[in-house]
């Protein structure tokens, strides 16, 4: 692949006046750039959900505590579950996706790039919606500012009665639109896994990155789909006087909650498969060693993929939903994790015996797989109804869940940012950087989220903007609050360095770590058009084929 | 793969791969399904849960005609797209002029159905229950109707000017695929709302 010599007119493109510059990336097509796009804007949205959970935390750092008061902190935990799912972790996993997997199957573009550039500006809009509550939903005096009924909005909150003004609405309105962008990427990704791999490429050879991502874009157009009809139902309700979740005429505030959750659990699964992908990538190169169980990853995803469908009540266990329910949902909950458990010791046996090097991603990789299990074991825990009924609520399920997003799937996340990073600016980031953002995040994270389960066990319920003082929470309350500053020092290195390497770095070449999949096999960066001769595979891993003709895999295969 | 051959192998002699058009419009299309049946499981949910009236089977007439027009109009997009394949411009023209006749037909059916439940039954969408799920339900498929039409006329625009030929035909298939969605989801719909809501 001989991409290197051919001279790209980009090149030059560092002469033109800036306005040229900002109106390419404007109104770019280029699968490349828009995941750029996607990325950096998820950047941002971090670091704004950041420092509300910094602002979450330090309100609870001891008993009465007033640096909020109690309208502020509602709004602030609405904003950051809303933020961190839908305005950083989807859009920077769409970002990935959208720059790694045309790469990855030998493709020039996605299959609709103008569908891909508008999924982009309607999810980016979509969040600038979210946050520009803080200025234009004041409608009634008292009536907050910005959203203030939690992340899952349940019915009667979001009602007309007790949501005045038109914060809810701009809630509403921004997840409806992020939605059709999100809904739009999905059918993109489904589409160019199917149609435009390169030849040779059959499903059975494609990276688990494209299938694991497959399979999340076939759970957004199942998923997200509830939620798009479930938040025009709340429109409905709200601007037009309809009664679906009005309890006064009728309606029913439990079918809010199953509509929220139809999407609300596979959007965990949205969310984690892409970190799966990461990490069946990233795990088998640093331990020199072909995936284990490639067969077995795919079943699994796609198991992973059927069941997520079915057990999104295990969320509303304290409803009341009665014997035959809560033991289904239980049944399907706890048959969920022998599929995530194949995972773990599929990557498991990957690394066993492998040459591991400890670089940034590797490092990260590996807290992943210890801390995934963790959360999926207080998942298993949680998954018991009446377990549930004594800890749903309660900051056990926050830590529980923050175990999954934060130790699962930012971990990856930023093994990923470390991985692609030479790939996707042409220089290596400063590993002395990336070695201390992990340890600084690593120690934060479990400050915080391993403490944060004792005060849940100890009765402390989610949402409270303070406590009594003696009640067994004050220290543990403390410790997971000074996590909290490990982590955001942990993520200014990591900002740091992104920038620092950005200009200063130095030149990655094509191949840093002597990978195996086709994405390293064209320039850093990529020209636009990818690989001037689009590449023909015969195995799973056709860099290891063109780098040991002696010993090809396909031999194998 | 052949593993006896020597160093190389054989490079692939067939490589064929689905039409992005029709699958991304499948995948579009099974997104409107998850919406529709959340709009469908709330409409059946809430039958009959109604605190007052009107309620269904006093205000509720079976439209049969307008519902004979739509389904019909799936057999006359299959015919133009048929013969579009066919190269016969002209055929393919008039079978889609009355798709679109036919699927404004439904239209203006449910146009009247609601002015009449509006004016004469007094029954608004937030009068009850049934009134917020009935015209949810069946308003969220008028106007995937709407927007079907609006693709149909576009393409009919096109045909008058000359524009569409043959090589179109795959194009016009995807966009019909839409179309037979919307029908089929009135089948849904319509026995939801008129047979078992009645």
């Amino acid at each position: 692949m001989s991409t290197d010599s051919i001279a790209w007119p980009s090149t030059t493109a560092e002469s033109r006046p800036l306005v040229d510059r900002l109106h390419e990336w404007i109104t770019t097509v280029d699968h490349k750039r828009l995941g750029i796009l996607y990325i950096v804007y998820a950047l941002l949205f971090l670091v704004i959900g950041g420092i509300e959970a910094t602002v979450i935390r330090i309100q609870l750092i001891r008993p009465h505590n007033d640096f909020v008061s109690p309208q502020v902190f509602n709004r602030m935990f609405t904003m950051h579950g809303t933020t961190m799912i839908f305005f950083v972790v989807m859009p920077v996993l769409f970002g990935f996706a959208n720059y790694l997997i045309p790469l990855m199957i030998g493709a020039r573009d996605m299959s609709f790039p103008r569908l891909n550039a508008f999924s982009f500006w309607m999810t980016a809009f979509g969040g600038l919606l979210l946050y520009f509550s803080l200025v234009g939903a004041n409608g009634l005096y008292g009536a907050g500012n910005a959203p203030d009924v939690g992340w899952f909005a349940y019915a009667p909150l979001t009602s007309r009665t007790f949501s005045l003004g038109h914060s809810t609405d701009f809630w509403t309105l921004a997840l409806l639109v992020s939605g059709f962008g999100s809904i739009g990427t999905a059918i993109n990704i489904v589409a160019t896994v199917l149609c435009m791999r390169c030849p040779g490429m059959t499903l059975a050879k494609m990276p688990l990155f494209a299938w694991l991502n497959f399979v999340m874009a076939g759970l957004v157009i199942l998923a997200v789909s509830p939620l798009t009809a479930a938040q025009i139902m709340l429109l409905v309700d709200r601007y037009l006087g309809g009664h679906f979740f009005d309890t006064q005429a009728g309606g029913s505030a439990v079918i809010w909650m199953h509509f929220f959750w139809i999407f609300g659990h596979p959007e965990v699964y949205v969310l984690v498969l892409p970190a799966f992908a990461f990490a069946s990538e990233i795990i088998p190169v640093f331990s020199r060693k072909p995936i284990f169980g490639y067969s077995v990853m795919v079943g699994a995803t796609v198991a992973i993929g059927f069941i997520s469908m079915s057990v999104w009540a295990h969320h509303m266990f304290t409803v009341g939903m009665g014997p035959n329910a809560n033991t289904f949902f239980v049944l399907s909950t706890m048959a969920i994790a022998v599929p995530t458990g194949i995972k773990i010791f599929n990557w498991l046996a990957t690394i066993w015996g492998g040459k591991i090097e400890f670089k940034t991603p590797m490092l990260f990789c590996i807290a992943f797989l210890f801390q995934f299990l963790v959360a999926g074991l207080t998942g298993v825990m949680l998954s018991a109804a009446p377990f549930d009924w004594q800890l749903g609520n309660s900051y056990f399920v926050v830590a529980h869940f923050h175990y999954v997003i934060v130790g699962g799937i930012l971990f990856t996340l930023f093994g990923a940012f470390y991985y692609w990073f030479p790939k996707m600016s042409g220089r290596m980031y400063s590993e002395t950087l990336g070695i201390l953002h992990f340890w600084l995040f690593f120690i934060g994270f479990h400050l915080t989220f391993d403490f944060m389960h004792i005060p849940g066990l100890l009765g402390m319920p989610r949402r409270i903007y303070t406590y009594e003082p003696g009640r067994g929470w004050d220290t543990w309350n403390l410790i997971v609050t000074i996590g909290v500053f490990f982590q955001a020092a942990g993520i200014l290195v990591f900002l740091g360095n992104l920038l620092w390497s950005y200009f200063r770095g130095k030149a990655a070449g094509t191949d840093p770590w002597d990978a195996w999949t086709l994405e390293w096999s064209t320039s850093s960066p990529p020209p636009a058009y990818n690989f001037s001769v689009i590449p023909t595979v015969h195995s799973r891993r056709p860099l290891w084929d063109v780098k040991h003709p002696d010993d090809p895999d396909w031999k194998y295969e | 793969m052949n593993t006896t051959s020597t160093t190389l192998p054989r490079p692939e002699l067939e490589w064929e791969l689905p039409a992005r058009g029709r699958v991304g419009m499948c995948a579009l299309i099974t997104a409107e399904a998850a919406i529709f049946t959340i709009f469908v499981v709330a409409y059946l949910f809430y039958v009959g849960k109604s605190l007052r009236g009107p309620v269904p089977k006093d205000v509720l007439r079976v439209p049969i005609f307008y519902t004979i027009c739509l389904l019909s109009s799936s057999l006359t997009i299959h015919a133009a797209a048929k013969a579009l394949r066919r190269a016969s411009v002209r055929s393919f023209g008039i079978m889609w002029s009355a798709t679109i006749a036919l699927g404004a037909t439904f239209l203006y059916g449910t146009a009247t159905e609601w002015h009449r439940l509006i004016y004469h039954d007094g029954l608004t969408i937030s009068t009850n229950l049934f009134g917020t799920t009935y015209y949810s339900l069946v308003g969220l498929h008028g106007f995937h109707v709407v927007v079907g039409l609006m693709c149909l006329c576009a393409v009919m625009a096109f045909t008058l000017v000359g524009a569409v030929k043959q090589e179109h035909a795959e194009r016009i298939d995807v966009l019909s695929l839409y179309w037979h969605f919307v029908d089929a989801v009135w089948i849904v719909v319509f026995t939801v709302v008129y047979v078992i809501g009645r």
